[in-house]
């Protein structure tokens, strides 16, 4: 794909036309993540106005785009509207597609997994079971051994999950969406 | 008076304190919140960090069964639910293509037109006006009004015409007795859903806050978020290992401090829930 190719397939999925970003950087001020960031936002957009594959595969592999809040403060503040939040979401789920998350990023990406996971299961997210999931899958055991119990005891965490009904259907929604990850 | 109800998961466990207090003023207000038959996760950030089809699927599944039932409003007080919910019907109603997709794959009708209310809108409309009457324990105390991120960016589909210095929490404050200080904390965002991944980020981003709300005297901050509240009353360790301080503000929800104000109790209020103790006078 030539670099005019990634630059417009990017934009027709995002809808967002990057290309009237002229590099002010109010988006990398404004960010409260930006110091941690290997790429901060303002690059960010360069680097896909630019649509060759390299930026796109250095923005993949970046730890910025998993540092991301979407507190939506870059796109509330861009001179020219651009919704960067929703190119950072498009960078997520490929990176996450393709299996090039950032090693330093993987906890979040437990995080978020083990969510989606117990969603999937019983149709409310259950506490507890994403607690336990996440665990497993970050290696992080001995991370918040008192919070739990203290939740536990002002009635803030269920053992058992609440789960929905129409499960059936439900199950439908969660159908093929994790089948092209790679690893 | 009977308004649709979408509580979200963290009100049925995390910040159960929320709902209470929401169900507890509404009820002295004599409305009526009819939850949603068979609501489900609206996807909060893990789905749209990883899948932008579920970001859209799981609230649009709350939305159709809330046409199906009838409902014109629907009040959602989770921040983050309201958000997710009102972006995807902001989406889906712009991209007609994308809609039918969604409602085929839900096997549900999906018009798309219903009204979400989150917590200040419906406070402003269906509790502010009677409050007069309402308020029996004034809070006479300065407080920092926070309202984070969800409830006002991105302006343009939240409709929020202050989105740096909104105003709508300090009003009802100010209706309580209260005084909101003016401060620039407002908007700035706590950490949100790092609470457990990333940790240290949220003692630093949630630790500037509560530093200059304390700075400038707050003797509680109010919140209309469950992750804002999590992030400044659960996570106060984390909040203090970053400031190198004791910090002892409590937090609350603005439907706790309306409870407290009404005269109702603590329990009532939910107020024995937090992590932070809450020793105010109307507490008491």
């Amino acid at each position: 794909m030539n670099q005019e190719d990634l630059s417009d397939k990017i934009r027709q999925i995002t809808g967002v036309n990057f290309r009237e970003c002229y590099q002010c950087g109010k988006c990398t001020a404004g960010c409260p993540v930006a110091d941690r960031m290997d790429l901060r936002p303002s690059t960010i957009m360069r680097m896909v106005q630019s649509g060759d594959a390299a930026s796109e595969e250095e923005i993949l592999r970046s730890l910025s785009i998993w540092l991301c809040l979407t507190c939506e403060t870059c796109y509330s503040r861009c001179p020219m509207e651009l919704d960067i939040p929703k190119v950072i979401d498009y960078m997520r789920e490929k990176s996450f597609a393709e299996g090039k998350v950032h090693p330093e990023a993987h906890n979040i990406v437990a995080f978020h997994k083990a969510f989606l996971n117990t969603v999937e299961r019983n149709g409310r997210l259950h506490e507890m079971g994403l607690i336990l999931d996440y665990k497993i899958h970050s290696g992080s055991f001995f991370q918040d051994v008192t919070i739990a119990p203290e939740m536990f005891s002002k009635g803030k965490l269920h053992l058992l999950p609440e789960r929905i009904k129409g499960r059936k259907g439900f199950a439908r929604l969660f159908k093929d969406q994790f089948k092209k990850r790679k690893s | 008076m009977k308004i649709g109800f979408y509580p979200g998961c963290s009100l049925t466990g995390s910040s159960r304190e929320y709902n209470e207090s929401l169900l507890a003023i509404a009820k002295e207000a004599g409305i009526e919140l009819r939850e949603i038959n068979d609501w489900n996760c609206c996807g909060a950030t893990a789905a749209h960090n990883l899948n932008k089809e579920l970001s859209l699927s799981l609230p649009a599944r709350n939305l159709a069964l809330a046409e199906f039932e009838e409902m014109d409003e629907l009040v959602v007080p989770c921040a983050a639910c309201y958000n997710r919910l009102v972006m995807t019907q902001h989406e889906l109603s712009e991209k007609e293509e994308l809609r039918k997709q969604i409602s085929e794959k839900l096997q549900m009708p999906l018009k798309n037109g219903i009204k979400i209310y989150n917590v200040l809108q419906f406070l402003e409309k269906h509790i502010l006006p009677r409050l007069d009457k309402l308020v029996k324990k004034p809070l006479a105390f300065d407080v920092a009004c926070y309202y984070g991120c969800l409830l006002v960016r991105p302006q343009k589909v939240m409709k929020s015409e202050r989105f740096e210095d909104p105003m709508a929490m300090d009003a009802i404050m100010q209706k309580l007795g209260a005084n909101p200080i003016d401060w620039p904390f407002k908007t700035e965002c706590c950490g949100a859903g790092f609470s457990v991944s990333k940790t240290e980020i949220v003692g630093e981003l949630s630790g500037k806050i509560v530093r200059d709300a304390v700075n400038r005297d707050a003797k509680a901050i109010i919140v209309a978020c469950p992750m804002c509240h999590s992030n400044l009353d659960m996570r106060r360790p984390a909040i203090e290992s970053y400031l190198n301080m004791k910090v002892d503000v409590p937090v609350l929800y603005i439907t706790q401090a309306i409870a407290l104000a009404m005269g109702l109790t603590p329990q009532q209020a939910g107020t024995q829930r937090h992590f932070v103790p809450v020793n105010l006078p109307v507490n008491r």
